[in-house]
């Protein structure tokens, strides 16, 4: 594949994770702040999002398996949860973050284990989307070419 | 033997008979003169003996008596002349003393005999008042009891301890054999044995209670006196040798809440009572005497009290336990309430979410299709695809607005516009409109009002435009003319808000705007009905026209938010129809926020070169991105991710400080108050921005109360930070955003 392909590949991968809703206006802010002085600044930031919300899922999940859960110390996980996701961009699972905020105002433990649930999908869909597209652009860097940006 | 003068005897001496007679006259001079010593002994010995001097004569008495005596032993022989003499003169003196003696007994003995009297009276007297001091005792111990009792049965709220203590406590006093309570049944014809003393008899037993036998108990509210043989005091096994004791029986007022008034103390005029039957000991010989019977008055009487305060405390506590229920009833009520609520708000968040990105697509695609090459049926069904989706992006979007504002969550958003732009533009918006339907849209606005205004320019024109729209709806033809002023400082002439008076201040002033039609006109009687949520005119016409009825409900409330009022007139139909509003505006120009909007930034800088910006926020990721932010403009980041980190850091040499407010809470509040403290002069203090995922009044409220200089939404754009940064180093503020 030549690199035009690749580069006109990554454009439609980027538009359609745009358009299902998994990246919003956020994600193309962070782009635009890449540039020579700071050139993996997407990747360390998205790295760094991986990190922090794998940490923070299982200590979700960790919290509401006790026998007593502590509904205050969930909420602020998710707090956490849903500022980063809202940072880089990640917009499904920020949304699954407010339903989960929701569930933990209740203290309902049922509608919080089933929103965890929800927060783990998005989370490994949008991870897994990422990845395929910094796999993308390291292909067409290794080639030569460079990322064009989406406007 | 000489001639003697004795007197010689009559017949020869005896020796014999006179041995006898000088012994005994011996003895009884020995006896003579032994008295008044015996006297004498027994006088001294007793205290008081007020005739002494009698003692002394009877004493002189006895003693001559006796000497006369003694001297008569020596006549028995013969005896001389002297003695003789001394005979004569003892018994000369003994007929004297003796004669007085006489004399003064007879004063005396009377006197004597009186004292006796005395003392019998005297005694008798000792034992009445022994037997009264008897009475008084036994009345005083029963008054003891009867307190006693009183205080036992009032420190109980138990109806049937309080009957049980009574029948126990009076059966002990009084000794009775046998105590008895006969109560109403619910039926109130018969009276039910309740309680006994002794349950020699089943509880259950039931007695009619127009007996006359009760009847008269019940009439008289003393104790009263009853056969043993009546029906209500046969307790006891009849056996044959019994004489049954006394009974007496009294009534006991069951008293309610109602028979106690404020003025009156309870008068026995309560239909209701009980009878307690008591009955002494048989074979005891005992009577009831007064004393008792008012012993048995009076507990009755407490007893009643007593009963009252129970049944009393027992619907208080019926009462109290009904409001717990009901509280309970309530509380889950509300409980549920809200959760209704959340979901609601839930579905709302979704929906505004889910329904408007849809809509969008379809909006913007077919407005893009409509620019391409099409044919003139692709054209038309793009146009109406175009027009109904939107007619249904505006359903949603009225929806939505309208549950917000009936939450309370909508907010104004205040800004500085350019009030007769706003009108011009609906003119415009509703020109062709009207044009096609051959209506003439006049627009009047006063000479006196001003040109800028600050308020909510987005909401006034929906609502200016949603009544004119209606106007336009409504007319087939005619003319619609909207006219604009000041509102003076009357009362409207609405029949809903008589006392709404529209006062003008420094700050603020009152829009009047009025839109008349010559159109269909309105019933009188459906005018209330107007702005009601769905409501919508429903005569003939009507029903070709689309729309949702919304649009009246949600400009009320936009006007009741702007703190104004909205109503609408007509004479009738066919008579066209006047509706008016007035709402309150910021007088431009005169309030502390700098008018912005006109004038706007004279340059944004693009770059900050060397810029000293310090940040918290204690959420890594997001972090990252603010710094990766700052830092694309050039600004020389310092990164701290708690408060106190971020206080220890902070020095003049900061021009800027952004803090994440997140869940820290009133950390922040405080960290920024402890930074102008550490930093005292405002020259060299950095300028505080808070920056929070979430933007509501009391955030913007706290945060420019502890002294930060503006409040950022976040996601922040590149170009937002770029036009934040300049104004804040230009202005020294933020604008409220």
């Amino acid at each position: 594949m030549d690199v035009s392909q690749m580069q006109r590949q990554l454009v439609d991968y980027t538009a359609s994770l745009f358009r299902e809703g998994f990246l919003d206006d956020q994600f193309t802010q962070l782009q635009q702040l890449q540039d020579e002085s700071n050139p993996d600044f997407v990747i360390e930031v998205v790295s760094l999002f991986f990190e922090d919300s794998e940490r923070l899922v299982n200590d979700l999940g960790r919290a509401l398996n006790q026998p007593i859960v502590d509904f205050k110390k969930v909420d602020a996980h998710v707090h956490q949860l849903k500022g980063s996701s809202s940072s880089i961009g990640a917009e499904r699972v920020k949304n699954s973050c407010i339903a989960f905020r929701n569930f933990c105002e209740e203290q309902n433990t049922e509608g919080c284990l089933r929103c965890l649930q929800q927060v783990k999908q998005e989370y490994f869909l949008v991870k897994n989307k990422l990845e395929s597209l910094f796999r993308l652009e390291q292909q067409i860097l290794a080639a030569g070419g460079s990322i064009p940006l989406v406007e | 033997m000489d001639y003697c003068n004795c007197i010689e005897p009559q017949w020869p001496a005896d020796e014999l008979l006179m041995k006898f007679q000088f012994i005994s006259d011996f003895f009884i001079a020995l006896a003579y003169f032994s008295i008044p010593l015996e006297l004498i002994y027994f006088v001294k010995k007793s205290a008081l003996f007020p005739y002494r001097w009698v003692l002394v004569q009877f004493g002189a008495f006895i003693v001559l008596c006796g000497a006369t005596h003694l001297i008569n032993l020596w006549t028995f022989s013969t005896h001389s002349r002297t003695v003789e003499v001394v005979i004569t003169t003892a018994k000369v003196l003994t007929a004297a003393v003796s004669c007085a003696t006489a004399l003064m007994l007879v004063h005396i003995i009377p006197d004597l005999l009186s004292v006796k009297t005395r003392e019998l009276f005297l005694k008798n007297k000792a034992a009445q008042l022994d037997h009264e001091m008897g009475l008084i005792r036994t009345q005083e111990e029963t008054g003891r009891h009867v307190r006693m009792l009183t205080h036992e049965i009032r420190s109980t709220l138990d109806r049937h301890t309080i009957l049980k203590t009574t029948l126990i406590e009076l059966g002990r006093t009084l000794a009775l054999e046998e105590c008895a309570l006969w109560m109403p049944t619910r039926t109130g014809l018969e009276l039910q044995l309740s309680y006994t003393l002794h349950h020699q008899n089943p509880v259950g037993f039931t007695v009619p209670i127009h007996l006359p036998v009760i009847n008269q108990v019940f009439s008289s509210d003393r104790a009263v006196k009853i056969s043993p043989n009546s029906p209500v005091a046969k307790l006891r096994p009849t056996g044959g040798k019994y004489i049954p004791g006394e009974v007496v029986a009294v009534r006991v007022p069951l008293l309610h809440l109602s028979n106690f008034q404020i003025y009156d103390w309870p008068e026995h005029s309560t239909k209701c009572y009980a009878l307690m039957i008591l009955m002494l000991p048989s074979d005891s010989a005992r009577h009831w005497h007064v004393h008792e019977l008012e012993l048995v008055q009076v507990v009755a009487d407490q007893v009643a009290v007593a009963l009252s305060h129970a049944a009393i405390l027992e619907e208080s506590m019926k009462a109290r336990e009904m409001l717990m229920e009901q509280n309970v009833a309530l509380d889950l009520a509300r409980r549920e309430a809200e959760t209704a609520i959340r979901a609601r708000n839930d579905f709302l968040a979704v929906m505004n979410h889910e329904m408007r990105n849809p809509m969008h697509a379809i909006i913007a695609l077919s407005s893009l299709l409509q620019e391409t090459e099409l044919t003139p049926e692709q054209r038309l069904m793009v146009e109406t695809v175009l027009k109904s989706s939107n007619l249904l992006a505006t359903l949603i979007n009225d929806v939505l607005d309208l549950s917000r504002l009936e939450d309370g969550s909508l907010e104004l958003d205040l800004v500085t516009f350019n009030l007769h732009a706003v009108f011009k533009e609906v003119v415009q918006l509703i020109k062709p409109i009207a044009s096609v339907k051959k209506l003439l849209v006049t627009l009047t606005l006063a000479s006196d009002l001003p040109e800028h205004a600050i308020g909510d320019e987005k909401r006034l024109m929906q609502t200016i435009l949603s009544i004119v729209g209606n106007a336009v709806k409504f007319s087939k033809e005619g003319s619609i003319s909207i006219a604009a002023c000041i509102a003076k400082s009357e009362p409207l002439q609405d029949a809903q808000a008589p006392y709404f008076f529209p006062v003008p201040s420094d700050t603020h002033f009152y829009l009047r705007v009025q839109v008349k039609d010559s159109g269909l006109g309105l019933n009188p009687q459906d005018i209330p009905k107007l702005f009601n949520k769905f409501v919508q005119n429903q005569s003939v016409e009507n029903r070709n026209c689309g729309g949702t009825g919304l649009g009246l409900a949600i400009c009320k409330r936009f006007v009741n938010l702007m703190e104004g009022q909205i109503w609408i007139e007509s004479e009738g139909l066919g008579k066209g129809c006047t509706a008016s509003f007035v709402v309150k505006l910021g007088i431009a120009g005169h309030s502390n926020e700098p008018d912005l909007c006109v004038e706007p930034l004279n340059r944004v800088q693009t770059n900050f070169p060397g810029l000293k910006v310090l940040l918290m926020d204690d959420n890594g990721v997001s972090r990252m991105v603010t710094k990766g932010l700052l830092m694309h403009l050039g600004c020389d980041v310092t990164v701290t991710s708690s408060t106190d980190e971020c206080f220890q850091v902070v020095s003049p040499e900061y021009k800027v400080v952004f803090i994440e407010i997140g869940t820290s809470g009133t950390g922040v509040y405080e960290v920024a108050r402890a930074i102008r403290e550490k930093i005292p002069t405002r020259h060299w203090r950095p300028l505080i921005v808070a920056l929070t995922g979430n933007i509501n009044r009391a955030t913007k409220d706290n945060c420019f109360r502890v002294g930060m200089k503006g409040v950022l939404l976040k996601p922040i754009s590149l170009g937002k930070m770029r036009s934040v940064l300049s104004e804040l180093l230009e202005r020294g503020t933020l604008h409220e955003s």
